[in-house]
C-alpha cells in the first residue's frame, strides 16, 4: 500500500499536528460561517433564535469534528474508504424506505439531535473512494474501458438513488463532482467528450419526453425549467421566487441597504430566506460589496484546496484535496447561480452559510480530511 | 500497490496538469459569478430598487368624511355618525369558536351576520380582522373593552356612517345613501378608488346623490409597508383628504316637519316656495319613508313594505309625479285669454250648465249652471263653462304659451331625483306623440287643466309663484355649499300686464275670502295675512257618480294653490292630495294650514282661523306638537 511513500519520521505526530493545520483555511471557514451567524441573525429579524444559535452550535461541533479528523492519520482514512461509500450507500437505501419525506422527496433520516441526510453524507463518500480507486489503480490503466467503467457504475449507483428521492440538485453535483474526479486522475479527453455529447443528445430526450408517458423528468422539475428560462412567465406562481431573489440582489446596489434592513427578505418577498436564498439576503443588505467578499472568500478556500493539493505528492491525498475542493466549488457555483438567475432552481443550500445541520456537518468532515492529508503529506 | 518514484512523479504531473485546467476553469465561472453580481447589482440596481419599493409600499385611502347637509335655519338634516364594529383577528384569537362563543355572551350577535364572518375568515390571511357584529351599541362596545382580557383578538372599531336624524321628514329632499353597487360603478368610466372601498356609502337618490361629488370630499392617502403575505407593518407616511362641502338646503325644517304631520297618512304632496328668491321652504310627499334603512342595504321586508303600499312612499310625488292640474289651471286660461285680448275681465258668459260643441256635450261641474259669469265670478266659482269659452277664443297654442311662461310643461332645475317635466299639449305634441289631429274637444278639456295637461306640484307652486308676482321666478333647493350663497335664477318680469295680475289676484282672493267661494270655508281671518286660492279637483276617471261610492284609487285628486299674503305675496304653496275628493273639501284646509304655518313661522293663533274651525284645529294643533315631541324624542334617542 502506498503509505510506504511516506517518510513517517518526517510527519508531525501528537499535538504537534495542530501546529501543522492549514490554519488560514480554518481561518476562511471560520470567516465564511460567519458571515453565515450574521445572515442569519438579519433574517430572523435581529434574533439568534430560531437560526443562528443552532447554527453556531453546529460549527462548533464541526469545527471538533473536524480537529478530530485531521488528527488521525490519511492512510487511515484512505483504508476507510470504501467502508465509507458503502455505508452511505447503505443508508441511501435505508432512507428509501425508513426516510422522513419533507418538501415532497424521502431525504433524511430522524436521528433524534439532528436529520441526517445520507445523500450529504455521500458527496463526500463518493469522492474518497474514487481517490482511493484511482491512487490503487496503476496509471497505465486510468484510461481502459474497464476500468473506467467501473467508477462511472461507482457514481451512477449512488446518483440512481438520490434521483428517487427525488433531489436533482445533489444528482447532478455528485455525477459533476464525480466525473471531473475522473478527470483530475487522468481519464483520457476522449471519454469526456463522448459524455458532453450523450449529455446533449440526454437534455434533447429529455425535453422530447414532455407530455409522453416515458417523461423522463417530473412535472414540478419542468415547470422549474420553464419558470427559469422565463420567470415572467408565471410572477405569482413559481418565477415569483426568481423574480424576488433577483429584486432583492439588485435592490441592494453597491453598498447594500444596511444590515437588517433589507426589505425583500424582512418583509418576506424572499422565499427560503434562511437556506437556499441567504445569499440574496447578504446582497441586499450589504450590496456588491458583500456579495462579492463572500465569492471572494470561497474562491480563497478553493485556491487553498488547490495549492494544498498541488504541494502534496501522495496521490490519493492530492485527488481527495481536489475532489473536496470541487464538491465545495460546485455547491457555492450551482447555488449563486441558482439565486442569480443563471441556473434553475434546484435546492443546493450555500455552504457554510445557509441553515442545516448535514451540509455543515459533512463539509467540516470533509476539510478535516484536507486537514489530515495536508498534516500527514509526504515531506 | 507501491509506487516507483517514477510513477509518483507522473502521477503528480498528471494532477498538476489536470488540477490547474480544471483551477483555472472554476476561477473563470467564479468570475462569470462576479460579473453577473455586478450586472444586477451595479448596472440594474435603480430598475430593482424600484421594483423593491413598489412591492413593500402600499398605498392606502382614508376615506373623507362626508359633507352634511342642513336646513335653511340650521338644523342637521343628513349627519355622519361614529358606528361602532366588533371584529375578529383569527390570528390573535386562538380557539375562534370559543372566543366568539364568549363575545355572544356580552353582546347579542346576529347569527347571519356572524357565520358570514366565519366564512370571510376562511379565506383570508388569519392576520386580516373580520367585523362579526356591525352597528353595535356604545354600551356593549364598552362591555367588550372591559372584558378585552378575556377576548383575545378581539377588537372595536370606529367608522363614520351616515345618519339622517329627523327620519322620514327629509327623506324624499335629502334623499339617502347606501352601499356601492355595480350600477354606481356603471355611472363613471374610470370609477373613484374611494369607491372600492368596502362598505363605503354614495348617494343613490335625492340631493345625496346629486350632489355627490361634491359631499364625498377628496380621500386622504396613506402609505403603509406590507410584508410578502399583505400584513401591514408600519406606516410611513399619510396625507389627509379633504372633507365633503357642507350644503345648506333652502328648507324650512320647522315647516317640513309640520306639513308632513298636516299630511298625516294621506298620499299627499305639498311644495311652499318663498318668493323673495324662490326658495322652496318645504317640498314634502306622504307618506314617507325612512332613510336610515337604506344606509347599510335595505332588507327584503322592508323593501317590500313599501313596494307593495299603495301609497307609494318611496315616491317624491313633489316632483316625479304629475297630475291633471284640474281647474287651478283655470288662471292660465284667463291669463291667456286677458294677454290675446279675446275678453276683457268684465264680459260675461252664460253658463246653462253644460256648452255644446259640434256633437259633443261639456259638463259644467254645475249641472244646474251658473247663469252670467264674468272672469271673477268664474274663478270664485270655478265656472267651466266659461273657460270652455275662452278655449274657443284664444285656441290652445296660446293657453300653452301662457302655461310654459308660467312655468307649467318644464321640468325645473332643482337638486332632486326624477323631477318631471309634466305635459302642457299642443297641436304639435299631439301630432308629434299621438299622430293624431289636435281637436276642439282637447282644447276645450285642456281649458279646465283636464285632458292631457300634466303637472307636478312643484310646477304649479311655480305657476302660483309667477302669478303672484309678475316675474318668472325659478326654484331653489340649495342656500349655501361650505358656505358660499347659490345663485338665485330667474325673476326677471314676465311681461304680462299688471292690471290683468291684478284682476286675477283679485279672483283668487274671492275664492278663499268672498261667502261664494269655493275655499271660503277655509280662509284665513288675520286681516295682514289672507290668501287669494284656487281649488282643483281632477279627475281620475271620466264618470258622474259620488267619490265616496268608488274605491280609494278611483276617486278625484285634491288640489289646491295659494300665495299670501295676497295683496303683498310673500309664499306661494302648491297641495295635491291623491285621491281626495273634492279640491275645496280635501286641500284647501290643508293649503290654508300650510300657509298660516308658513306666513307665521311657527304655530299661528286661534284667531286667525275662522271661529268654526277654531276646536278642530285646536285638537289639531295638539296632536300634533304632542307628535312632534315624541319624533324630538326619538330622534334624541337615535342620536
Amino acid at each position: 500500500m502506498s503509505y510506504l511513500e511516506y517518510n513517517v519520521k518526517t510527519v508531525p505526530s501528537g499535538w504537534r499536528k495542530a501546529l501543522h493545520l492549514n490554519w488560514p483555511l480554518v481561518l476562511l471557514l471560520t470567516a465564511v460561517a460567519g458571515v453565515g451567524f450574521l445572515m442569519l441573525y438579519s433574517v430572523a429579524g435581529g434574533s439568534f433564535s430560531p437560526w443562528a444559535e443552532p447554527q453556531m452550535k453546529r460549527f462548533a461541533l464541526g469545527l471538533a469534528v473536524m480537529f478530530i479528523v485531521a488528527m488521525v492519520p490519511i492512510w487511515f482514512w484512505r483504508s476507510m474508504s470504501l467502508v465509507a461509500y458503502l455505508g452511505a450507500l447503505f443508508l441511501l437505501v435505508l432512507v428509501e424506505f425508513f426516510g422522513t419525506i419533507g418538501m415532497g422527496a424521502q431525504r433524511w433520516i430522524d436521528l433524534g439531535f439532528m436529520r441526517l441526510q445520507p445523500s450529504e453524507l455521500m458527496k463526500i463518500t463518493l469522492v474518497m473512494f474514487l481517490a482511493a480507486y484511482y491512487d490503487w489503480l496503476p496509471l497505465n490503466k486510468t484510461s481502459r474501458p474497464l476500468w473506467v467503467l467501473l467508477p462511472v457504475l461507482i457514481i451512477l449507483l449512488p446518483t440512481a438513488l438520490v434521483l428517487t428521492q427525488p433531489d436533482l440538485g445533489t444528482a447532478i453535483l455528485l455525477v459533476t463532482g464525480g466525473g471531473l474526479l475522473m478527470f483530475l486522475a487522468g481519464v483520457h479527453w476522449a471519454y469526456f467528450g463522448t459524455v458532453i455529447a450523450a449529455g446533449a443528445g440526454g437534455i434533447w430526450l429529455v425535453f422530447e419526453s414532455r407530455g409522453t408517458d416515458w417523461q423522463l423528468l417530473k412535472d414540478y422539475q419542468f415547470r422549474r425549467i420553464d419558470t427559469f428560462l422565463d420567470p415572467s412567465s408565471d410572477p405569482l406562481g413559481a418565477g415569483y421566487h426568481i423574480t424576488q431573489a433577483k429584486i432583492a440582489m439588485g435592490s441592494g446596489g453597491w453598498t447594500g441597504r444596511g444590515f437588517m434592513q433589507g426589505t425583500q427578505s424582512r418583509l418576506n418577498f424572499l422565499p427560503e430566506k434562511h437556506t437556499d436564498f441567504i445569499f440574496n439576503t447578504l446582497a441586499e443588505e450589504f450590496g456588491f460589496i458583500g456579495g462579492f467578499s463572500l465569492l471572494l472568500l470561497y474562491v480563497l478556500v478553493l485556491v487553498f484546496c488547490i495549492v494544498s493539493a498541488l504541494q502534496n505528492r501522495d496521490r490519493f491525498s492530492s485527488l481527495l484535496i481536489l475532489g473536496i475542493g470541487l464538491t465545495f466549488f460546485l455547491y457555492f457555483a450551482v447555488n449563486m447561480s441558482m439565486v442569480m438567475g443563471l441556473a434553475p432552481v434546484v435546492g443546493v443550500p450555500l455552504p457554510m452559510v445557509s441553515y442545516g445541520g448535514s451540509a455543515m456537518l459533512v463539509l467540516m468532515v470533509a476539510f478535516g480530511l484536507v486537514q489530515s492529508a495536508h498534516i500527514h503529506r509526504p515531506r | 500497490m507501491r509506487r516507483t518514484p517514477k510513477e509518483t512523479a507522473e502521477s503528480a504531473t498528471r494532477i498538476t496538469r489536470r488540477a490547474l485546467m480544471l483551477g483555472g476553469a472554476q476561477l473563470a465561472f467564479a468570475s462569470v459569478l462576479g460579473l453577473r453580481m455586478r450586472h444586477l447589482q451595479v448596472d440594474q440596481a435603480d430598475e430593482f430598487r424600484l421594483l423593491a419599493e413598489e412591492n413593500r409600499v402600499n398605498i392606502r385611502l382614508i376615506p373623507p368624511s362626508r359633507g352634511r347637509i342642513f336646513d335653511r335655519n340650521g338644523t342637521i338634516i343628513a349627519d355622519n355618525e361614529p358606528t361602532y364594529r366588533i371584529t375578529v383577528t383569527r390570528e390573535d384569537a386562538g380557539d375562534v369558536e370559543q372566543v366568539i362563543a364568549r363575545l355572544g355572551q356580552l353582546v347579542e350577535l346576529d347569527g347571519d351576520d356572524l357565520n358570514r364572518a366565519l366564512t370571510e375568515m376562511k379565506r383570508t390571511p388569519p392576520f386580516i380582522p373580520v367585523a362579526v357584529a356591525d352597528r353595535v351599541a356604545w354600551e356593549d362596545i364598552s362591555r367588550v373593552a372591559v372584558n378585552a382580557p378575556a377576548l383575545p383578538g378581539v377588537t372595536t372599531e370606529v367608522g363614520l356612517s351616515r345618519v339622517y336624524p329627523h327620519a322620514e321628514t327629509f327623506a324624499h329632499v335629502a334623499g339617502y345613501v347606501g352601499p356601492v353597487s355595480e350600477r354606481d360603478l356603471a355611472r363613471y368610466e374610470d370609477p373613484p378608488p374611494l369607491l372600492r372601498i368596502p362598505r363605503f356609502q354614495v348617494g343613490k337618490v335625492g340631493v345625496e346623490s346629486k350632489f355627490e361629488e361634491m359631499l364625498r370630499g377628496e380621500p386622504g392617502t396613506k402609505r403603509v409597508e406590507v410584508n410578502a403575505v399583505g400584513r401591514v407593518m408600519r406606516e410611513l407616511d399619510r396625507r389627509e383628504g379633504e372633507p365633503g362641502a357642507d350644503i345648506q338646503l333652502t328648507i324650512d325644517g320647522g315647516l317640513q316637519d309640520y306639513i308632513k304631520a298636516r299630511l298625516g297618512p294621506e298620499s299627499a304632496s305639498a311644495v311652499v316656495m318663498d318668493l323673495e328668491k324662490g326658495d322652496l321652504l318645504a317640498i314634502a310627499s306622504s307618506p314617507s319613508f325612512d332613510p336610515n334603512k337604506f344606509v347599510r342595504g335595505i332588507s327584503v321586508p322592508d323593501f317590500a313594505g313599501y313596494r307593495d303600499n299603495d301609497h307609494r312612499p318611496l315616491a317624491s310625488k313633489t316632483v316625479q309625479d304629475a297630475y291633471p292640474p284640474g281647474s287651478t289651471f283655470k288662471m292660465v286660461t284667463a291669463l291667456a285669454a286677458l294677454e290675446a285680448g279675446v275678453i276683457t275681465p268684465d264680459e260675461t258668459v252664460w253658463c246653462p250648465g253644460h256648452m255644446e260643441i259640434g256633437t259633443r256635450r261639456f259638463h259644467c261641474w254645475k249641472r244646474v249652471g251658473h247663469g252670467h259669469m264674468n272672469l271673477e265670478e268664474s274663478l270664485r266659482e270655478s265656472c267651466d263653462v266659461y273657460y270652455y269659452d275662452l278655449a274657443l277664443k284664444v285656441g290652445i297654442e296660446r293657453i300653452a304659451e301662457m302655461g310654459r311662461r308660467l312655468g307649467l310643461g318644464v321640468a325645473h332645475d332643482i337638486e332632486m331625483s326624477a323631477v318631471t317635466a309634466g305635459l302642457m299639449p299642443d297641436k304639435d305634441w299631439k301630432r308629434r306623440e299621438r299622430g293624431q289631429e289636435w281637436r276642439i274637444g282637447d282644447s276645450v278639456n285642456a281649458s279646465i287643466g283636464q285632458g292631457f295637461v300634466l303637472t307636478s306640484p312643484l310646477q304649479l307652486a311655480v305657476m302660483t309663484a309667477r302669478i303672484a308676482t309678475g316675474r318668472s321666478i325659478e326654484p331653489r333647493l340649495v342656500k349655501t355649499i361650505n358656505g358660499v350663497e347659490t345663485p338665485t335664477r330667474g325673476g326677471a318680469d314676465l311681461g304680462l300686464s299688471p292690471g290683468h295680475l291684478k284682476r286675477i289676484h283679485r279672483a283668487m282672493y274671492a275664492v278663499s275670502n268672498d261667502r261664494r267661494g269655493t275655499a271660503y270655508r277655509s280662509r284665513i281671518l288675520a286681516e295682514d295675512m289672507r290668501m287669494a286660492g284656487k281649488t282643483g279637483t281632477a279627475q281620475v276617471l271620466n264618470r258622474v257618480v259620488r267619490n265616496e261610492d268608488v274605491p280609494w284609487e278611483e276617486r278625484d285628486h285634491a288640489l289646491f294653490v295659494d300665495f299670501a299674503p295676497w295683496d303683498a305675496p310673500r309664499i306661494a304653496v302648491s297641495i295635491v292630495v291623491e285621491h281626495g275628493g273634492g279640491g275645496s273639501a280635501a286641500a284647501a284646509p290643508i293649503g290654508r294650514d300650510i300657509t298660516l304655518q308658513a306666513l307665521y313661522g311657527g304655530t299661528p293663533p286661534l284667531d286667525a282661523y275662522p271661529a268654526a274651525d277654531r276646536s278642530r284645529i285646536e285638537a289639531l294643533q295638539e296632536r300634533l306638537e304632542r307628535e312632534r315631541q315624541e319624533r324630538e324624542a326619538q330622534a334624541r334617542s337615535r342620536a
